[in-house]
């Protein structure tokens, strides 16, 4: 008698080989990832990356969304002192109504930035009084620029450098001298000129204004009524650009929308014919379904090159990349659902003397309606987040506008606005398709 | 008397039914006339015009790439590596990504016993970061990082983390709770259970949802790099922007990534297959 007829179906050789097996396995698959893990950290030069990366730009960018800053500047050339929020020429106080922490006095002036932070501009010498730290004195020469520091070590926040001083003592105040001018940096929290740019005769008007001016009959400028005037001046704002943000995450949510449904319904007839209980014919089957995974592996990227060359940029261009991309995706699951209907219902639909259309209309389309609309909506979703990375390859949209922004970044609050709408818009987009969803399936 | 009333009210239902559909479908064609003519309208260059030309630029690729002849598989060779550094990117960010979505779902399911208060806390993350666009963090991480292969990875990663956590959670809902029940009763902490008695049943199911995110990672990855984060996109548009004559190079990368991407969808399919089974392949 041997083991084998002792214990039928129990063979203690073979288990204990799966056991090795599965520990060989435990210890060798975490090892293999171990493994390559140490390779793409060197194909990746992450070392390198470390040393190269720039964390204080994370800071400028993360002080400069929240917070805007009103520079003083005097230029040594030719003389004066103005105040310039962002420095921008269009957004400069007016003579004798600069902000009460600036006292000009002819070519000189005095900035109090708060906390006993104070700066005297006089000639081309400016004293800076650092609390805790004592007077910094500079003097613009006509080769540069010579400092007087306190004595002792220098601080980490001042470059003291024979062309240009830069001292920048909290994150919130800086000054700059150079051999042409003195400027002064004031940090303040909020975004400026968001409503209404500077010079509009709108600026600095509370809510509650501007909705008593909107009802009242007494018009602003002649040509339009108030409240179309609030609105143009909204949208026309040339610092922040709404109307042209909007128009933007318009064209992204159209590219989505119109992608997705265009391929939701050019590819449910060619799932038809790509399954197997619809086509019997094997060579049509095998070539829709080769077409499916064509323009699937195509791949957006790809798609969407074509179409810029052919289209221009815009919508449309972004429209057809989805379109093209997802018939493929959206056909072959089609088809999948397609091929395990059941056939019964199709059956009560033919014994009725239906014809072949109603027999699809009655006996196929609601058995496979839920697997559409969640597809459809699912893709719909994903495609929100496609199209702003197809508008950046340059299809235009919000993704366009974004990286646009990002490479001059002169002003980094429009990026951070940019980028919350977009998230917001997303999010939204999200939630909504979510919510239809469950609706329209679970009833 | 009741039948009667009973067929009424079956018509009306059916009557509005019928409205609800019609509004459907009208709205979908409403939405994708004007929207089609609204985005024709908006379009730099217009649809007739384009029809003409589309064939143009791929026309211009294949023959450049025709005249090319052989030393297209030379340039496909040169591109192999820049491929390759594109599917690291998808490879880590999905394994860095799949690894915290196990943690997350583990975290916010109550059929494994995740810490109550915890659930909605980790539910809301995983929405947030499943809808945060890749391209803003790629953006942003390239800033501060320098153009380099990693920030793709980490937006990629971040994402994938949401949208992989949301589908195991829903993996996890529907699994049977005896083992982990019988593990507890022989006072298994929740460590344990969750490694002998949850993993084992989910596992086949994660390892299908990991391979599929690892074939739209790819896809991501190569785009990515296309904004500047290296990889076979950052060659392809280095290779487009020189225009006329670089349609060789193109046409090389096209085809490896169009050959790639092809190669990891069908394997990836047919070992789903095999992992859950041809039904669920999906």
């Amino acid at each position: 008698m041997t083991a084998a007829t002792l214990q039928p179906g129990f063979d203690s050789q073979a288990i204990l080989e799966q056991i090795r097996k599965r520990t060989a396995f435990t210890v060798a698959a975490p090892l293999l990832i171990l493994a390559y893990f140490t390779y793409t950290w060197f194909a990746f030069d992450i070392p390198d990356l470390l040393e190269r990366a720039r964390p204080d730009r994370a800071v400028i960018l993360a002080t400069d969304a929240v917070a805007h800053k009103v520079h003083v500047t005097k230029d040594l050339r030719r003389g004066g002192v103005s105040v310039a929020i962002e420095g921008e020429r269009t957004a400069t106080y007016a003579k004798g109504a600069s902000p009460d922490w600036v006292q000009i006095r002819g070519d000189d002036a005095v900035v109090d930035l708060d906390e006993g932070y104070l700066i005297e501009i006089t000639g081309n010498v400016i004293q800076f009084t650092v609390p805790d730290y004592g007077v910094i004195k500079v003097t613009a020469t006509k080769t540069g620029v010579e400092t007087e520091l306190p004595p002792g070590d220098i601080p980490e926040w001042v470059k003291d450098d024979p062309r240009k001083f830069d001292a920048r003592p909290t994150l919130d105040r800086r000054v700059q001298v150079t051999k042409t001018k003195i400027e002064v940096h004031n940090y303040f929290g909020g975004w400026e000129n968001f409503w209404f740019t500077f010079n509009s005769p709108l600026h600095g008007k509370s809510f509650g204004e501007l909705t008593s001016l909107a009802m009242s009959d007494e018009r602003i400028d002649p040509d339009q009524s108030n409240l179309s005037l609030i609105v143009d001046e909204f949208l026309s704002n040339s610092d922040w650009q709404h109307g042209a943000v909007f128009v933007a995450l318009f064209e992204t949510i159209m590219m989505a929308v119109l992608g997705t449904l265009t391929a939701a319904l050019v590819g449910l007839p060619l799932a038809f014919l790509a399954a197997r209980n619809f086509t019997p014919s094997f060579l049509v089957r095998f070539g829709v379904r080769r077409l499916f995974d064509f323009v699937r592996g195509i791949d957006m990227l790809i798609w969407s090159l074509i179409f810029i060359r052919a289209f221009g940029l815009g919508p449309l261009t972004g429209a057809l990349a989805i379109a093209f991309t997802d018939t493929g995706s959206l056909g072959k699951l089609f088809s999948e659902a397609l091929e395990n209907i059941d056939n019964k219902q199709v059956e009560g639909v033919r014994a009725t003397g239906a014809t072949q259309l109603q027999r699809y209309r009655f006996g196929v389309i609601p058995q496979i309606l839920p697997v559409f609309v969640s597809q459809v909506l699912y893709y719909l979703e994903s495609n929100t987040r496609s199209a702003t990375v197809i508008g950046a390859l340059g299809a235009g949209g919000i993704g366009l506008m974004l990286v646009e922004t990002m490479k001059t970044s002169r002003d980094w609050e429009n990026t951070s606005y940019i980028i919350i709408l977009t998230i917001i818009v997303v999010i939204l987009m999200d939630q909504a398709s979510s919510w239809l969803r469950k609706k329209l399936i679970e009833g | 008397m009741a039948v009667a009333a009973l067929e009424q009210e079956i018509l009306s239902l059916r009557k509005r039914r019928q409205l609800y559909s019609m509004i459907g479908v009208l709205l979908m064609v409403a939405v994708l006339v004007s929207g089609y003519s609204e985005s024709n309208s908006m379009n730099s260059g217009s649809f007739i015009n384009g029809l003409s030309k589309f064939f143009d630029y791929p026309g211009e690729i294949v023959k450049e790439a025709w005249e090319a002849g052989w030393a297209l598989f030379g340039l496909i060779l040169h591109f192999l590596p820049f491929m390759l550094e594109t599917l690291n990117i998808a490879g880590v960010a999905t394994l860095i990504g799949g690894a915290l979505a196990v943690v997350l779902a583990m975290a916010s399911t109550r059929n494994v016993d995740s810490y109550g208060p915890l659930i909605p806390v980790v539910r809301r993350m995983m929405d947030i970061m499943r809808a945060f666009p890749e391209l803003i963090l790629a953006l942003f991480l390239i800033f501060v990082l320098g153009s380099s292969p990693v920030p793709a990875m980490i937006a990629v990663a971040f994402h994938t983390a949401g949208a992989l956590g949301k589908l195991f959670s829903e993996v996890n809902e529907n699994i049977d709770r005896k083992p982990i029940e019988g593990l507890s009763a022989c006072g298994a902490s929740w460590i344990q259970r969750i490694r002998y008695a949850v993993l084992p049943q989910v596992a086949p199911n994660y390892l299908s949802y990991f391979l599929l995110r690892f074939e739209i990672n790819v896809r991501a990855s190569a785009i990515l790099g296309f904004v500047g984060a290296g990889g076979i996109g950052a060659e392809l548009r280095r290779t487009i922007g020189w225009g006329k004559g670089s349609g060789d190079e193109t046409a090389a990368i096209f085809v490896l990534l169009f050959l790639t991407i092809m190669l990891i969808d069908q394997t990836s399919s047919y070992l789903r297959g095999k992992l859950v089974g041809a039904g669920r392949a999906h």
